[in-house]
């Protein structure tokens, strides 16, 4: 088995769930028009992720094999509610902001697909190092994708304008936000792009 | 079974075939990566439970059924409280932002500002809402219990009402407060549960619920506010433009509007 070291090193870069695995996408479209909520859907899959695969790791040898997927589904969509309650009793204005998501990441194909293709084998030590490193990977995709779209979208980073409002068409200037940069398809594009250039400094992921 | 298959240990790729790949078409790892799966034979006998067997499976599936929905019990209940009290604050700094206050301690505000909890009758005249505070303004609208809150600040009586409505993936909801005269925008809130951010979503904005204040919302006996597709604003006294690239969220709002402002036009003409 490949060292704890690997583990969460590969999935960042060379495994990348999202531009190699081509996991997550639905979410890394629905989510990256603005950075904000990319960084919290980034965190919050990835402590979900590394949750879920230490639980299915700790029980992987007592579960049946014939309803595995459902025994992890159950893992996910527990741990995913018992964390929404939480935050809507403590940190009420977070779960508000994050409503949207949390349906998003029990559906998110990295944590099933983790679940089925590492936990399942490995010890929980591994799994939480996997779990983090298939999350930071999402996030950093997310992140990415997010940035672009933002920048150029509305002009802004984080809700903070850094085009100078002047340079805008309607005060004068030159300059007009690009309307697709905010549509869900850039997204997509965008995210070719960032496979394009991973592909292109990864020779062994090239196919022939 | 002719094929032997190969699983991928650093992805989980199967591969089918006699031997594994040289390269793993997925992740990109080399051959010895792969490992066989033992294919029709059977895994060696364990010790103790047979996990396989129906028996272990119905035991386990229940067993972690009732687990699960203990543990998922035990959290909801011993929460509720707390939850119900952040829903009751969070409804109150909502009907605040209508008014264009932001306070740090919303029960306090809330007091300090708002005098009343109406409820319409039929004929337009107001009685005092007997019930609790409620946090659900769709269902009481639908319940036909058309909720009036007057507030007061510095000195000037606002109406506030409450408003819900679809966007384009669901629910819309705000709070419209109008001057004494009962026509003008003095200040709106809106929010969502699920509107794309950075279109849709625009509408919880603070430069979008700007655009409401000072507009008229009666004239003539009929409801003329109105929200049009971004850029079509014509009559500045009334209209609104939307928000550019979610036309559809805009109309939702449009049509909140004029459906729940419909219903308390009896309040709103009434002098």
């Amino acid at each position: 088995m490949a060292k704890n070291n690997e583990v969460i090193k590969t999935p960042v870069w060379l495994n990348n769930p999202v531009v190699v695995q081509i996991l997550g996408i639905c979410s890394a479209l629905a989510v990256t028009a603005k950075l904000k909520p990319a960084i919290v859907m980034g965190l919050s899959v990835t402590i979900i992720t590394a949750l879920s695969n230490v639980v299915i790791s700790l029980l992987r040898k007592t579960i049946p094999n014939r309803i595995r997927i459902i025994v992890q589904l159950v893992v996910v969509a527990a741990l995913v509610t018992i964390v929404s309650e939480i935050l809507k009793a403590f940190a009420y204005d977070v779960s508000v902001q994050l409503s949207v998501y949390i349906g998003l990441i029990i559906t998110n194909c990295i944590l099933m697909g983790r679940l089925e293709a590492f936990a399942m084998q490995n010890t929980p030590w591994a799994s939480l190092l996997d779990g983090i490193g298939n999350g930071l990977g999402y996030a950093m995709i997310l992140i990415i994708v997010a940035f672009v779209r933002e920048l150029f979208g509305s002009g802004a980073l984080l809700g903070f304008q850094i085009i100078p409002q002047s340079w805008y068409v309607t005060n004068g200037g030159w300059y007009l936000n690009n309307g697709l940069m905010i549509m869900p398809p850039m997204a997509l594009i965008l995210v070719g792009c960032i496979i394009w250039v991973h592909r292109a400094k990864n020779e062994e992921l090239q196919e022939k | 079974m002719a094929a032997k298959k190969f699983k991928c240990t650093i992805c989980g790729y199967v591969h089918e075939g006699d031997q594994a790949p040289d390269k793993c078409p997925v992740c990109g790892a080399p051959k010895d990566a792969f490992e066989e799966i033992a294919e029709g034979v059977q895994a060696p006998a364990k010790k103790g439970l047979n996990t396989n067997s129906n028996v272990y499976t119905i035991i386990y599936a229940a067993v972690m059924v009732i687990i699960v929905a203990f543990l998922l019990v035990f959290v909801s209940s011993s929460l509720k409280e707390r939850q119900n009290n952040n829903v009751i604050q969070d409804t109150k700094s909502q009907i605040l932002a209508s008014l264009n206050l932001a306070p740090a301690d919303v029960a306090s505000a809330y007091n300090d500002y708002i005098q009343m909890d109406w409820l319409m009758k039929e004929d337009g005249t107001l009685v005092k809402n007997e019930n609790t505070f409620s946090t659900s303004y769709k269902s009481e609208f639908n319940a036909g219990r058309l909720h009036i809150f007057q507030a007061d600040v510095d000195g000037a009586t606002k109406y506030i009402i409450p408003m819900n409505g679809l966007g384009l993936w669901g629910a819309i909801w705000g709070y419209i407060a109008l001057d004494a005269d009962k026509s003008t925008v003095y200040g709106v809130y809106f929010s969502h549960a699920s509107e794309t951010p950075g279109l849709g979503g625009e509408i919880a904005t603070e430069y979008f619920q700007k655009r409401f204040a000072g507009k008229t919302v009666v004239k003539d006996g009929q409801i003329v506010l109105n929200v049009t597709k971004y850029g079509t604003a014509k009559d500045a006294s009334c209209q609104v433009d939307g928000v550019s690239g979610a036309t559809i969220t805009s109309k939702g709002v449009n049509s909140m509007i004029s459906t729940v402002l419909e219903s308390y036009k009896p309040f709103l003409l009434s002098k």
